[in-house]
Parts: structure tokens; sequence; C-alpha cells
């Protein structure tokens, strides 16, 4: 393995620190915890929107942490969720009266620790609800599974749900939002290349040289299957079909697409999949209202990308064009 | 001097942590590759936060259930978590534990973990190894055996458990993911329980 840390023990900390020191102006550590805050936090009279997960997938979600987006956000070990006691810790230093709205990615370990966390705040008198993000069409979505992962989707769901609170609107409210933009927000994920978990030392899966995973989850789990690597187009095809195959995306929809970075992806090969994407979708007439290329949602080193729809009415369309300051995602 | 229910909750953390690496290679193969490193940094902590000299079985047993809560994450984090909140709730102000109140705190063990988990036996899960060893451990003491006879049928009842979680689906957690990929493979937590239950045998025999 080789990385740039100076300890495995040491990561998700160091991390943090170098994090809050190049955003300052934006977010601050929470003390003695694993949360970064809106610097100043607490001074907002409006719903507080919290995420967190395991950390790996930066700039998720401190990164999203400012205005218009999150008021706190909870880094989990690498790839692993966050404890109870944290994500208390962060709806106590954030919520100010009007409640806090927990952003959960369906994963069995973060539902758990997040709900645990909501228990917690109840006790205390704190309003608190929930959604769970899970917008991996790669998954099969049936009794037989814990439901499809939440993975890039996640970030629209983050900007869109903060604009709306923002409007000093109240918790249902905002989480009508969030659900709404949940309902219509699918994604699907690819690697051309395994990551490493500074932890464990070796890569996650093993590839052949010429080989490819087809809907990998963000944290390595395996996907729907393996084949030969081919031009990025016939991949980009593959992954937006899947998500077209929802049925939920027709002619004369507006949508936002997102074509985010695992990690080791280069920017250039972003694009070109990104120039696919507006050729399958001009192709169908589907209008694309925004488009966001980079690494939003990753997964350590791993080299490939995912693609997200976003359905749009003008609410939604509102909210995701308002104003939002935060390190990773900026709207003027 | 140290209780004995340090000393038996020592004897676990000391078998996990040896077998940090064994448990997140099991989770590797269908999972996150985390199980083992979770595990072992929360009984880590707890060594070191337990009161080595405290008599009260419950609250050694409460003291452990929140280092796991706030140390382990995961979703082994508030299942572990939760089993052990919910054994001290059963054995709170106890200093002795009886055959009798073994079977009650496996009891609320279980009901625990279905809750926390929303999940039942057969799911490939630590409930494919816990269930069926608290049968094994509650028909034993029906027929009269002895502590050690009842520990010796929870270890093997527990030990086929885990067998049993490498010829079904996941249906719960990252392994669903896999749907039938998961088949062949043991359950990480199932394995984590288990090494539990034997850590248990063998410090009370």
């Amino acid at each position: 393995m080789k990385k740039l840390i100076n300890g495995v023990d040491n990561v998700v900390d160091e991390m943090l620190k170098g994090m809050v020191a190049a955003f300052p102006t934006y977010i601050e550590r929470v003390p003695d915890t694993d949360v970064v805050a809106r610097t100043g936090a607490k001074k907002t009279d409006k719903v507080v929107l919290i995420s967190g997960g395991g950390s790996g997938h930066e700039p998720a979600h401190g990164g999203y942490v400012g205005k218009g987006m999150l008021d706190a956000a909870v880094a989990g070990a690498v790839f692993t969720s966050p404890t109870p006691d944290q994500v208390y810790e962060a709806i106590k230093a954030t919520e100010c009266g009007k409640g806090a709205l927990l952003i959960i990615k369906n994963y069995t370990g973060d539902v758990m620790n997040f709900e645990m966390a909501a228990d917690m705040a109840a006790d205390e008198d704190i309003a608190v609800d929930k959604v769970v993000v899970a917008d991996d069409v790669a998954v099969e979505n049936s009794t037989w599974t814990t439901g499809r992962r939440g993975i890039a989707g996640t970030i629209f769901v983050h900007k869109i749900a903060g604009a709306c609170a923002e409007t000093g609107a109240d918790l249902s409210e905002v989480k009508r939002v969030a659900e709404k933009v949940i309902a219509n927000v699918r994604s699907m994920g690819m690697a051309v290349s395994p990551c490493t978990v500074p932890a464990v030392g070796k890569p996650s899966f093993e590839l052949a040289e010429d080989e490819v995973e087809i809907g990998i989850g963000i944290h390595g789990e395996p996907g729907t299957h393996r084949e030969k690597i081919t031009p990025v187009n016939d991949t980009v095809d593959h992954l937006v079909g899947k998500i077209l195959d929802e049925g939920i995306y027709a002619e004369g929809d507006e949508v936002a697409v997102m074509v985010n970075g695992m990690g080791g992806t280069p920017l250039s090969e972003l694009f070109i999949a990104n120039l696919r994407v507006k050729e399958i979708l001009d192709e169908k007439k589907i209008k694309i209202a925004k488009t966001v290329v980079g690494n939003y949602m990753t997964s350590l080193d791993m080299e490939g990308f995912s693609v997200t729809l976003l359905k749009l009415d003008d609410e939604l369309k509102g909210f995701l064009n308002a104003p939002a300051d935060t390190p990773a995602y900026k709207e003027f | 001097m140290a209780s004995k229910i340090y000393e038996c909750i020592s004897r676990i953390a000391d078998i996990i942590i040896e077998n940090k690496d064994f448990l997140t290679e099991l989770d590797r193969e269908i999972g996150d590759a985390d199980h083992g490193i979770n595990m072992a940094r929360g009984y880590t902590e707890a060594l070191g936060q337990l009161p080595q000299e405290e008599t009260d079985i419950g609250a050694v047993l409460k003291k452990t259930g929140m280092v796991l809560l706030s140390k382990v994450g995961g979703a082994s984090g508030p299942l572990y978590g939760t089993a052990y909140m919910k054994a001290a709730k059963a054995a709170a102000g106890k200093t002795t534990l009886t055959v009798q109140d073994g079977k009650e705190i496996f009891e609320a063990i279980i009901g625990g973990i279905k809750q926390r988990g929303k999940s039942e036996r057969g799911e490939k899960t630590m409930l494919d190894a816990i269930i069926p060893a608290y049968e094994a451990f509650s028909a034993a003491a029906g027929e009269g055996k002895d502590l050690s006879g009842c520990l010796d049928a929870m270890c093997a009842a527990a030990a086929e458990g885990v067998e049993y979680t490498k010829t079904i689906r996941a249906t719960k957690g990252r392994a669903s993911y896999l749907g039938d990929r998961s088949i062949g493979h043991q359950d990480p937590g199932a394995t984590s329980s288990l090494l539990t239950m034997e850590a248990i045998r063998d410090f009370l025999k």
C-alpha cells in the first residue's frame, strides 16, 4: 500500500483538521468530536441539516457544510458509519429550536447509528426527523436486500433540502422536499480499479488488467457484473440505460446531471463520459437544466465514475439554482 | 482484585483482538472489510475503560455496551452495543449468575438485536449463531446438565449456526448486495458472536 498518510490511525483526525484549516471561514470542528459544523453555527434560525457517514468519500460530507447546504457533517472511520454519540453531538452543536433533519445514506450501519442518535435527541425533546437516500439502481430493490445504496445522488439532497431550509421552512416541509429529491434521483457507478482502505492495506477486490466492475458501490461493494473494458461510451450507455429503465424520466422532462468521479479518475475522462450522457439525453429529448462534473462522492483512490440523474420540477429547480456557498459546492 | 465479570469481558476482548485480521478477511469477501478492525478498536477501548474491581455484573456489561456503541461504528457497534446493554438490564445488580439468569440474558440479547437490526433468523447474520446457541443452552439446562454442559451445547450450536450461514444468501447488511454470490461465505458477525461465546465458555470452565 502506498498512501500519503502519517499512520492509519490518524487518517480521519488529520483529514478533518486539514479540511478545517483550508476552509476556516466555512467550517469548524466541534471540540472533542469528529463533527464539522458551520463556522458560527447555532446562530441561524432554521431547520438544521446533518449528514455524515464513513470517511473516504471526501469531499462528502464535510465539504458540503456551509450556506445553503448542510449545517454539520459527522465523519466515521474510513467506510464505517459514525457512532450515535457523534451524531448526537452534531445535533446538539447546531440545532437551534426548529429541529434537525438527518440525511442518511442507506446502509445498515448508518441507518442504525443515526436512528439511535435521533432517539437520544428525542429524549432531550429535540425535534429530529430523517430521510434515507437510496439512489443506486445497481442494487435490486426488493425484500431480499437491505434496499438500494445511497451514493452520489445524496449531494442533490443536500443541495435542494439545504436551499429549502434556508427559506425558513419548517422541519416537515424540508423533509417533504428532501423526500421529493430522493423519489426523483437515481444513480449508477462502475470501477476501473479498486480502492484500498488504509487500515486494511490491500485492495478491496481484484480486477484483471482488462476488466471493469459495473454497478459498483462506493465502498468497493461488488456490482452487478464484471466485463472486459469497452470504450467509455458503451459504459455510459449501459449506466444511463439502467437509470432510464426506472421509468421516471420521459421526453420533455428536465433533469440535473452529475458525472461523479470515484477519487482516482482524471477529470478529462469524466468530461468524456459527460459528453456521452448529454448525447443520450439529447436524443431522448430530455432537457438538461444543470450539469455538475467532478469528484463529489468518492471512494478513496478508486478509479471509476457514477452517473446521477435528478428529475426536476419548478420547485426542485428553484432550490437547485438557489445560492450555496460551501467548500465543495457553490452556486451563485 | 479484578472482578470475575471484568476478567470475562477481558477474555472476550483478547479473543476478538487476536482474531481481528480473520474477521476483517471474512468481511472483505462479502462486506466492506472492516469488521475485525472495528470490533478490535471497540474492545481495546473497553479494556482501558472498564472498572476492574466492579463486581456488579450489570454495571460492567452496561459500560462495555456504551464503549462499544461509541467506538465500533458500522452495523456491529449498535448491534453489539445493544446486546450488552440489554444483557446489562437483565443482570442489573447481580454479582453471580445462575443458569436461569443466563437464559434470561440470552433472551434479552436476542430481543435487542432483532429490534435494532430489524432482522430474524435465517438472514445470514449474528442471529444465526446466537439463536441456535440459546436454544441449545436452554435445552441442555432443561435436561439438567451442569453449567459446563450447557456452555458446550451452546458453543456447538453456535458453530453449527456459523456453518449454516455459508449455505444461505444474505438479506440484511452489505452482504445482501451480492444476492446469491453471498452463498458459500460465512457471516463475519455470526463468527464474532461464536468467538464471543467460546471465550465465555473457556473462561468459565
